[in-house]
């Protein structure tokens, strides 16, 4: 990757933490926290990775992407505006009454959106289901999912990872956004998933530990996933609500809107961001 | 008179998922370690390529089938009716059908005649728990030409559906050359003007003996098939309440959330008509030979034909 293809990188990630900030603040509720910290995958998978066509959304062909912890969809929504499935603008209403940007993933009402997703753990299982449809139909499309590092502690999570390895689905490539965080405190205590690398191994994955801020990381890691002969897990270590400081590793920017002066501010830091990233 | 065939419905599912997958390529097949009891097991033989052991895995198999779905292919998922719409319930709900993806699901071994196995695999909440999701339907066949037809207007239907199969043999009563399955229609099998009995799944075999020697005996007795539980036939309750003013609904199913209230949530808006109500009264079963627990909880003609008697003496 040259400087200039991650510089342009970087600055869709932050204008997706931009619109992430704008899509909570207006609809004075979401997940910044999560969203930030998926943000830069997002960007990645969108603009690099996926074959994808914004003016032709529903193409048989397209690689797909299930965003299993649906819950950080305002991030995902900014990166498929910014790649033109929809108006920058619907995300001023995001959640409101009558929006396009529902609080999760809708697929029937959303350009883009390949599945309705966000009652944890039951992404990777449709998204396990794509990747079998490809290998049924001999199609040569591959399948995306992130979750949360919190939402493996759903049960489904194993019995899909059980079933990618069972069925040898080396074209499922499975992005755990490890953050650290989830509602009630850090998943070492709350829920204690670690060692994810080794549990997906035992079911069957090639797996990858990767800095998910980290373009070139996350570049190699989905080019080991092409290559392997097994599905594969990618575990991203992120920082949630990388890129606002005052959201930066909080659990409490886990599901809270900012209000006006927090606005401001995050606002005022991404901004400042983005003119040093486009200077 | 047609040949009596006897046979449990999930075998006549099996059989016609075979004949349907010849017809449509993207038929797949999914089951959770229950392929031999809920008969799919025939089409795993048929169509090897095209059927998916999950493991005993319910919620990640319905998963799969709404990823399935969501790329083009038209998945059946069959598990134990208590598991399928018990356990997956959540699944169900927001990945298959919040979506509307085109996943049919097949739960077998409902009700009380499931038998020896006991409480925990009698599933007699299954109707009640699929009705409650928005779109879907939900199918209650009755004998093997209704199993044969609902299964095939199912894989035709574009949407999620529910297909309710029973383990227990039950004899044919229905005619191949003259039966014709019609969505969200039941079907009138005895005309009567002084009571309508509506009975549901293998129940509809069972009250139609009943109401056949009240007939021999002077009475006049409707019997309603339904098969499909959602959308529930409006018309043919009305019309049987209008004109027959009281109402027996027969289910192997707990009275609450079944064909019971789906009769009264129509008869409550349109004719508010008296409905008695018969299946399993809001508890759980228990291990027995299927016929013996019928019997006890007045599933069989002598049961069902009792309450008739006390209702036209109402």
């Amino acid at each position: 990757m040259t400087q200039a293809d991650k510089r342009e990188l970087e600055i869709l990630a932050c204008k997706a933490r931009i619109g992430t900030i704008i899509g909570t603040f207006n609809a004075k509720s979401g997940h910044p926290g999560g969203s930030l910290s998926a943000a830069d995958m997002f960007t990645y998978l969108y603009f690099k990775e996926m074959n994808v066509n914004a003016a032709d959304p529903d193409w048989a062909d397209r690689d797909r992407f299930v965003l299993s912890k649906g819950h950080c969809c305002p991030s995902l929504y900014a990166i498929l505006a910014l790649k033109g499935y929809f108006s920058w603008d619907e995300l001023s209403v995001l959640r409101h009454v009558g929006a396009m940007l529902q609080g999760h993933p809708d697929m029937k009402g959303t350009p883009g959106i390949d599945m309705s997703s966000g009652s944890l753990g039951q992404g990777v299982s449709a998204a396990c289901g794509m990747a079998l449809a490809a290998k049924l139909d001999k199609k040569n499309y591959r399948v995306y999912t992130v979750l949360g590092d919190g939402e493996c502690e759903e049960g489904e999570v194993w019995e899909a990872a059980m079933f990618a390895g069972h069925k040898g689905l080396d074209n499922l490539t499975v992005i755990v956004d490890c953050n650290g965080l989830q509602i009630d405190g850090t998943t070492a205590e709350v829920g204690g998933v670690e060692p994810l690398d080794a549990k997906f191994e035992s079911f069957g994955f090639d797996t990858a530990i990767i800095n998910g801020h980290d373009f070139d990381e996350i570049e190699a890691a989905l080019a080991q996933a092409k290559a392997s002969d097994k599905p594969f897990a990618i575990i991203m270590k992120t920082v949630k609500g990388k890129g606002v400081s005052f959201m930066e590793n909080q659990v409490g920017w886990h599901g809270k809107a900012p209000n006006a002066d927090e606005y401001k501010i995050a606002m005022a830091e991404l901004e400042a961001q983005l003119k040093e990233l486009e200077a | 008179m047609a040949e009596i065939i006897t046979k449990a419905t999930r075998e006549s599912f099996g059989e016609a998922l075979c004949e349907q997958a010849a017809v449509n390529p993207d038929i797949v097949v999914l089951d959770a370690d229950l392929a031999a009891a809920t008969k799919t097991s025939i089409f795993a033989k048929a169509y090897p390529d095209r059927f998916f052991n999950c493991g005993i895995a319910e919620g990640n198999m319905i998963g799969v089938a709404a990823g399935l779905a969501a790329a083009g292919k038209l998945p059946v998922a069959a598990s134990f009716a208590m598991f399928a719409t018990g356990r997956a319930f959540e699944q169900i709900r927001n990945s298959v059908a919040y979506p509307g993806l085109n996943v049919k699901i097949a739960g077998s071994h409902a009700g009380i005649s499931t038998g020896e196995d006991g409480a925990t695999h009698q599933c007699l909440e299954d109707i009640g728990i699929m009705r409650t999701i928005p779109g879907m339907v939900v199918l209650n066949p009755a004998d093997h030409w209704e199993m044969k037809a609902a299964t095939k207007a199912a894989l035709e239907y574009e949407g999620p559906v529910y297909i309710r199969l029973g383990r227990l043999a039950v004899d044919s009563f229905n005619d191949p050359e003259t039966y014709k399955f019609e969505w969200g229609k039941g079907i009138t099998l005895e005309e009567g003007d002084d009571i309508t009995v509506i009975a549901t799944g293998l129940c509809v075999l069972e009250s139609l003996k009943a109401v056949r020697e009240l007939k021999a005996e002077g009475k006049s007795v409707r019997l309603i098939n339904i098969h499909t539980i959602k959308p529930i036939d409006r018309e043919i309750i009305i019309k049987a309440a209008r004109e027959t003013g009281r109402i027996i609904t027969v289910e192997e199913h707990n009275v609450i959330g079944g064909l019971a209230d789906a009769v009264c949530e129509v008869t409550s808006a349109e004719c508010p008509v008296p409905v008695r109500r018969i299946g399993v009264y809001d508890e759980f079963g228990y291990s027995g030979p299927a016929k013996e627990l019928l019997d006890i909880f007045g599933l069989t003609a002598p049961g069902i034909k009792k309450v008739i008697e006390e209702e036209l003496n109402e």
